[in-house]
């Protein structure tokens, strides 16, 4: 009698969580408008404002923002799952999912599969920016498929340590403020949307051993040369690593929490 | 183990920091009673309700719910009970019927199953009309309607009621106490908290009061025994009835015009009948004698009274 959730019932559980966060988003669909708005805003202010000094020509400088670009987007994304369980939190609706017989993660891995749309969304739009401006992609639709999914992947692991962080403290706005400086000094701090070499030498250091830089790189290969690469199989395995560390974490801590 | 009993509580203590929350809790519930916990706001009821509930571990002693430990057991223990009130809310961006479709599937019923049982609910909670409406639009009373709904899609043996009526007009609070007593006439046991005496005195069956976050321990005879009302006939004997009463049984008595009361405790029951061959003996004419089920409100100030 010890294992009363099956493996079908949490399942089972996960798709009705996921269902109930879809359902929040359709009835509020303003919901999403940070995630449709903040990529295109980005892409076109540095597009048409470092696009010269940075690569010569908005043109020149499209293929290599946007893969800055994406992975900005979507780690901004991701975030904002850690606000949305804190809000809910708060709300005391988790109170009662908590009084459930249902496997704790299903209300936390419902929220983040659920989130999966905001950031399927915020990639698309940077892409989609990003053609309208000029860029033309050299790989085909499969590949370029290939990349956003990649991209996704990373953004929902890491969206598991937003989680956390969403957990653990306690304001929903100092999460959401937070949140937003962490992604802006990783980006900054990454081969986003500056070249590398331009950089004082202790701040290479910095952007190399960064994990975003890392994942731009990898999405730049494959845009550029249409193979999968080494680099790419980095991210998905660290992608993999995040997950196996950081949701038992969160469950751990949901758990706990008083 | 008595199969009866439900819901055990055995010296439930929790402590935040210094401050003593809850301190030795301990009481029985039988299948298909009403439980009132009765106290003032910040005694701790809500506390005790978290710790039952799964949703606060307890610092000492352990909750059996149909017999299954809430720390130990907890999945078991989750699956007798529901919860509606303060401490557990509904989304307010789903409908009524989106709501009571998501925790009937939560709780293990099919998606044909979860709508017929939804559909039922919003016709017995009388919310048919606004069902597909998202709560934003919905009254307090609506809601709190809606939450008692969606705590019985699962028909749980146990139902655990945060103070379900507190901030409701009138009309609601009567509809929502017959909602209440139709379930327990279906089979449910019902743990209630409430501020209101009115409430615990229509409902409960039985009615712990909790003060400070104990259980006073005289209260189980307090609220277990009975009352004495004598009236008498007229003003003039008012006074000796009075001197009479108080000689034989050494408690106090109350006096309102002719009629005199005293609070009996188990100890001075047999007593009782001895008044009546003195007051004979002495020549005082009553109108009336009974030994009945004091009302709470007396029980209440007498165990509250100088204590906040």
């Amino acid at each position: 009698m010890k294992m009363v959730a099956t493996k079908n019932q949490i399942v089972h559980n996960i798709l009705t969580m996921t269902h109930r966060n879809l359902l929040k988003t359709l009835h509020n669909p303003d919901s999403l408008s940070d995630v449709v708005i903040e990529p295109v805003i980005f892409t076109l202010l540095f597009g048409y404002l470092f696009g010269g000094v940075i690569a010569g020509s908005v043109h020149a400088y499209l293929p290599m923002l946007v893969s800055g670009i994406l992975v900005q987007s979507i780690l901004n994304a991701a975030s904002g799952s850690g606000q949305q369980l804190r809000e809910d939190i708060n709300a005391g609706v988790f109170d009662r999912f908590k009084t459930l017989p249902i496997s704790p993660i299903a209300p936390l891995a419902g929220q983040l599969v659920g989130d999966s749309l905001r950031l399927l969304l915020s990639g698309m739009m940077a892409l989609i920016t990003a053609f309208v401006m000029g860029w033309r992609p050299t790989v085909g639709l499969p590949t370029l498929g290939a990349v956003l999914l990649l991209a996704i992947f990373i953004g929902w692991a890491t969206s598991w340590i937003f989680a956390l962080v969403g957990l653990m403290a306690k304001n929903a706005e100092l999460i959401g403020s937070l949140s937003m400086i962490i992604i802006l000094v990783m980006t900054f701090l990454s081969n986003a949307f500056i070249p590398v070499k331009t950089l004082p030498r202790f701040i290479q250091t910095i952007v190399k051993i960064n994990p975003v830089s890392l994942t731009i790189t990898a999405i730049r290969t494959i845009l550029r040369t249409g193979n999968w690469g080494g680099n790419a199989t980095m991210v998905f395995i660290s992608g993999g690593i995040i997950i196996l560390i950081f949701m038992p974490l969160t469950v751990l801590v949901y758990q706990r929490r008083g | 183990m008595n199969q009866e009993c439900v819901i055990q509580v055995n010296n439930l203590k929790k402590q935040f920091g210094s401050k003593v929350a809850v301190k030795n809790v301990s009481f029985e519930i039988k299948k298909g009673e009403i439980f009132g916990l009765l106290g003032p706001n910040g005694a701790g009821k809500t506390t005790i309700l978290r710790m039952m509930t799964t949703l606060l571990r307890q610092d000492a002693g352990n909750v059996l719910l149909n017999g299954f430990d809430t720390l130990t057991q907890s999945r078991l223990a989750r699956q007798q009970f529901s919860i509606t009130g303060q401490t557990a809310a509904i989304d307010q961006d789903l409908t009524a019927r989106e709501n009571l479709m998501i925790f009937g599937k939560l709780n293990g019923l099919t998606h044909t199953a979860a709508k017929a049982r939804a559909a039922e609910l919003l016709t017995d909670f009388d919310l048919t009309q606004s069902a597909d409406q998202t709560l934003a639009t919905f009254s307090g009373g609506m809601r709190r309607r809606l939450d008692l709904a969606i705590s019985l899609i699962g028909k749980p043996a146990i139902l655990f009621l945060d103070e379900p009526t507190t901030g409701l007009d009138p009309r609601t609070r009567m509809q929502m106490w017959q909602a209440i007593q139709k379930l327990v006439a279906e089979g449910s046991t019902v743990l209630l908290t409430t501020q209101y005496l009115e409430e615990a005195d229509h409902l409960a069956d039985r009615i712990a009061l909790i003060d400070h976050g104990g259980t006073p321990n005289d209260l189980k005879q307090q609220i277990g025994g009975m009352q004495l009302r004598i009236e008498v006939t007229s003003l003039q004997e008012q006074q000796p009835a009075k001197k009479l009463i108080q000689d034989t049984l050494a408690l106090p008595v109350s006096v309102n015009d002719r009629t005199l009361t005293v609070l009996l405790d188990h100890t001075k029951m047999r007593k009782v009948s001895q008044i009546l061959g003195r007051l004979q003996d002495a020549a005082i004419a009553i109108n009336n004698f009974a030994v009945e089920t004091p009302p709470l409100d007396d029980v209440f100030l007498k165990l509250t009274v100088g204590k906040n």
